[in-house]
Formats: structure tokens, C-alpha cells, sequence
């Protein structure tokens, strides 16, 4: 007995640390960014930063708006295609596609999931480019081109978790609606959908932060110039591109922009998911028993 | 004046053959328990009037299910109608995770009808048809799910009445509920019958001669016996019915 007590303190314990411990690398990574990105946008002041539109680091110029419209261009353009397109495939492998089907197309999906995002860039690079070059004219790299890859490493993650949203939903309800003479399809649109819409909002939120912090992938088919895009064949460069280009030769302040560029990905991010979480909250269900 | 006529029904699921040569009619407004042990095929019967079984893809029937002189199997049949006519209790309360009046007009609003006047109108009848509006009708908005155990079931057959159905089939209704509760949807059952043809499986053989007029006794996929309720409590003809009635097994 006491032997066993002494057991569970330890793995009490343990687990304990372990927390704490992720939670402070996450906090000492925060700080060095802060610490590190602090000075550029004190010195070039917080609103010329965030709403600057010339980015010249050999002219001391650091306004990384273009990149802020860039990112979010560039992130909801891919979540316009990825969402719709992952959701009816999300369904349909949850609820419609006959077993052997569903064998077949579930590993597929995990295995897009897989596949390094080099690989991306390169198909896109390869492949996309001279595609979009020659039916929209122009270089081809372009906020299209990058939206299309993103789209497309988006989806497995979109589909596997919305997927789980949905067969989470109990069978109850599908028996109940469709004892009521609903079809399968209005099951799904009344019933199924909606009792999973929590699940498929986090589903829609990771995505997103997949397609936000991709960056490589980007890098070898956006095109990359600091400037607000016009439509959605210019070319624009996304805040962690812009990181990645640079932070190789970056001495000075220049370095110190680079690290505010990431404080500014990471405050956008932090509104994302407020905003989501708050979606999540709207649209949950009380779906409490309230068994006997 | 019978309702249902079953003809040599033989379901399978995959190798397993679960029912065995039914041959039954269900006489019309009128309540036919289901009595027997678990897994002799009771739940299945009842799934296979109401074709809920065609979701298993391992199903399969041989024999004929006549509703109304027409076959439920055969191909122009249309399964949402058929469900529309024959509505179904399950076992657990089983609300949507929507509001008490959406709960009672689903039925209503996935057969096309939209008009908000005749919706509600429908709703009310319902919900008093199924003793519950008194409990309710000042919180019509609220989650099903804020209601108890007996309520959520007397909701979910409100639900199904609002339908307008012609068959009740009722899968243990009562077997997750509370004695009150229990007494408060046997009353329900009782004033049903007489628009109603219901079917009610029961584990509880007071609940049997309590609510049902005609009693079967499913063992092993067969039907063993079917008679008056009373007579078949008072004086079984077959011994294994004897013997589960009176507790021996099961
Ligand atoms: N979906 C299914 N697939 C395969 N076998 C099933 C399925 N549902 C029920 N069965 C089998 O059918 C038999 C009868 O089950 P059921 O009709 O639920 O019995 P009861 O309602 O009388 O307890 C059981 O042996 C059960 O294991
Ligand atoms: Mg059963």
C-alpha cells in the first residue's frame, strides 16, 4: 500500500514536470523572440512597423504590412478552396463511402499528410508554375500558386480531423433522423453536421495554422516581393518568409525587424485563435445527457 | 383488419441467422408486446418493419412484410415514407441536440412542410398527445437535453407522433427510465392505442399484461407463441413459454 502511494506521487510528479517543462521552453522561446525583436520595432516605432508599407532593410526601412496582407491573403485564399473540398470529403468518407472505399482512401490522405513540404514547393515550382505562367500569364509565381500548394498540404489535416468530428457524432441521432423518414443527406445537413461543427471548427483552425506557418513551400512558388498584392497573380511574400529569406545575412537592426516580424505573426495568430475559440463556443451544443 | 402480415421472414446478418420463419400479423390499433431473452431477435424484428436494418450491410431477409396490402421490401417502396408511417421509440432517449420544439417538428420539416402557423399548431398536439406540453410549454426553446430521462422519451414520442404515423414501433422504451416515469409512458401507451398500432418490446412481464392486448414470445429467432395477452400469461400452451414467463430463464 505504501509502496503504491509512493508510485503514484512519483508519476504525479513526473507528469507534473514535464508540463511545466514544455510550458517554460514555450515561454523562454516567447521571450527571446520578444527580447530579440523588441529593439527594431522601438526604434522604427510600432505603428510605422506594423502599418509600414516599404520594406528596404539596406535603406533601414522595416514596414512589414505587405507581409501581414500577404500571409492572410495568401492563408484564407487556401482555406476558401481547402475547406469546402476537405468537408465534402470529410463527409463522405464518414458517412457515405462503402468500407473498401474508405480502405483505400484514408491511408491516401495520411499519406499526403506525410510528405515533407520541400516536396510541395517543388511539384508547385516545377509543375504549377509553368502551368499558372502560361494560362494567366505573368512569372506564375503568384499568391494563386502558393494558395493551390497550401490548399492542397491543408486538406489531409482538414479532412482526418473533421472526419473524426463526424463519426464522433453518436449513432443515436442518425438512427432518430433517419427513423423519422429524413435521407441520409438531410440526416447529415440537420443532424450530423451541426453536432459536429465544435469538432470541425478545430479541424478548420489547425488547418489554418498549418497554411499561416508554412514556409518553405511558399517561399518556392509566392514569388516573394514585399509588396501589398493586387489580385491573386501578383506575387507577395508572407511574414515567415520573409524571416527565412533574410535571417541568413541580417546583422543589426535588420535582425531585430526580423524577430518583430515574428512578434507580429505571433500576435496574429493569437487573435486567430481567439477568434476561433470564440466560434467554437457559439456554435457548441449542449450536448449534456441529462440521462434520467 | 390487420395491419401488418409477416410471411416466412428469415433475416440474416452475414452467416448468422437471426430470425427464423416468422409468420405473424399485427392486428391494427391495438398494442403487441414482444417478449423474450436478450439476443433471441426482438430488436431486429422491430428494425426489419421499419427497414432500419437496410443501414447493417451484412443484412438480409428472405419473406414478405405487408403494410396496408403492400410490400415494404419491394423496390418502389420509398424507405422515407415507409419511416414516415412507422415511427420508432429506441431504447434510450435519443432527443436531438436542438431545441424541445425543433425536436417535434423535425419530423414535420424534413417532409417538406414550412408553414410556422400549422408547425407549431402540429407541435402542441403532439407534445400534449404525449402528456408532456404541461412540463414544457414555457420553455419550448430549450435544449432537449436540459430535460430528464422520462421526459427526453416522452419528447422523443411526441417527436414521433408528430408525424402523423400509423405504426409505433417501441424498443424497450422504458428500460433506461425510472418507475414514475415508467408508469407515466405505460399511461401514454394507453391512451395511444386506440389511434395507434403499437409494437413495444419489454423485458418486464408486468409491463406486457399491463399495456399490450396481444403478446409474441420470441425465443432463439422463432416466435414460439402468440396469443390474447391474458391467455397467454394465464394458460401458455408451449412449455418454454411456461418457463420464461414464470422466471425459469432468461
Ligand atoms: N448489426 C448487427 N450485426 C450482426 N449481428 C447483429 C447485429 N445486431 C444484432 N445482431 C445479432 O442479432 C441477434 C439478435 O439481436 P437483437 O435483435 O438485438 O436481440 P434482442 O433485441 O432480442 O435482445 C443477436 O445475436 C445479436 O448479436
Ligand atoms: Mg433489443
Amino acid at each position: 500500500m505504501q509502496k503504491n502511494n509512493f508510485t503514484e506521487f512519483l508519476i504525479e510528479k513526473g507528469l507534473f514536470l514535464t508540463a511545466i517543462f514544455s510550458i517554460i521552453m514555450i515561454l523562454i522561446i516567447i521571450l527571446f523572440i520578444l527580447i530579440e525583436g523588441f529593439p527594431a520595432i522601438q526604434e522604427y516605432g510600432f505603428l510605422n512597423f506594423i502599418f509600414g508599407m516599404n520594406w528596404a532593410p539596406s535603406e533601414g526601412e522595416f514596414g512589414v504590412f505587405p507581409m501581414i496582407i500577404g500571409s492572410i491573403c495568401v492563408t484564407l485564399l487556401s482555406l476558401l478552396m481547402a475547406v469546402p473540398l476537405s468537408l465534402l470529403c470529410a463527409i463522405f468518407m464518414a458517412e457515405v463511402a462503402p468500407n473498401n472505399v474508405k480502405k483505400f482512401l484514408k491511408p491516401t490522405i495520411e499519406t499526403l499528410s506525410g510528405i515533407p513540404s520541400v516536396v510541395y514547393g517543388f511539384f508547385g515550382l516545377i509543375v504549377l508554375v509553368p502551368i499558372m505562367r502560361e494560362t494567366f500569364g505573368g512569372t506564375g509565381f503568384s499568391m494563386f500558386t502558393a494558395s493551390l500548394i497550401l490548399t492542397v498540404m491543408v486538406l489531409p489535416t482538414i479532412i482526418s480531423i473533421s472526419q473524426d468530428a463526424l463519426k464522433a457524432v453518436p449513432n443515436e441521432y442518425r438512427e432518430a433522423s433517419l427513423g423519422l423518414g429524413a435521407t441520409s443527406w438531410q440526416t447529415i445537413k440537420n443532424i450530423i453536421f451541426p453536432a459536429a461543427l465544435p469538432g470541425i471548427i478545430t479541424a478548420i483552425i489547425l488547418g489554418m495554422g498549418r497554411a499561416i506557418g508554412e514556409t518553405l513551400a511558399v517561399i518556392m512558388v509566392a514569388g516573394n516581393v514585399a509588396l501589398v498584392p493586387n489580385s491573386i497573380f501578383s506575387p507577395l511574400r508572407t511574414l515567415t518568409s520573409n524571416i527565412a529569406l533574410e535571417i541568413g545575412y541580417a546583422t543589426g537592426i535588420h535582425h531585430n525587424a526580423l524577430f518583430g516580424t515574428a512578434i507580429v505573426l505571433f500576435l496574429i495568430i493569437i487573435i486567430l485563435l481567439l477568434v476561433a475559440n470564440y466560434m467554437q463556443h457559439k456554435y457548441k451544443i449542449d450536448a449534456g445527457s441529462g440521462y434520467l | 383488419m390487420n395491419r401488418i402480415e409477416v410471411k416466412d421472414l428469415n433475416v440474416y446478418f452475414g452467416d448468422a441467422h437471426i430470425l427464423k420463419n416468422i409468420n405473424t400479423e399485427i392486428p391494427k390499433n391495438t398494442v403487441t408486446a414482444l417478449i423474450g431473452p436478450s439476443g433471441c431477435g426482438k430488436s431486429t424484428f422491430l428494425r426489419t418493419i421499419n427497414r432500419m436494418n437496410d443501414l447493417i450491410p451484412s443484412f438480409r431477409k428472405e419473406g414478405d412484410i405487408i403494410l396496408d396490402e403492400e410490400d415494404i421490401y419491394s423496390p418502389k417502396y420509398d424507405v422515407a415514407s415507409l419511416r414516415k408511417k412507422v415511427g420508432m421509440v429506441f431504447q434510450k432517449p435519443n432527443p436531438f441536440p436542438k431545441s424541445i420544439f425543433e425536436n417535434v417538428a423535425y419530423g414535420l420539416k424534413v417532409h417538406g412542410i414550412d408553414d410556422k402557423d400549422f408547425l407549431h399548431q402540429q407541435v402542441e398536439e403532439s407534445l400534449k398527445a404525449a402528456a408532456l406540453w404541461g412540463e414544457v410549454e414555457d420553455k419550448l426553446d430549450n435544449s432537449a437535453m436540459s430535460l430528464s430521462g422520462g421526459q427526453q422519451q416522452r419528447l422523443c414520442i411526441a417527436r414521433t407522433i408528430a408525424n402523423n404515423p400509423e405504426v409505433i414501433l417501441m424498443d424497450e422504451p422504458c428500460s433506461a427510465l425510472d418507475p414514475i416515469s415508467t408508469t407515466k409512458i405505460e399511461d401514454l401507451i394507453h391512451k395511444l392505442k386506440n389511434d395507434y398500432t403499437i409494437i413495444i418490446v419489454t423485458h418486464n412481464m408486468q409491463q406486457a399484461t399491463r399495456v399490450s392486448k396481444y403478446t409474441s414470445f420470441f425465443l432463439n429467432g422463432e416466435i414460439i407463441e402468440s396469443n390474447l395477452t391474458d391467455k397467454l400469461f394465464i394458460e401458455p400452451k408451449v412449455k418454454k413459454t411456461e418457463e420464461y414467463i414464470t422466471g425459469r430463464f432468461g
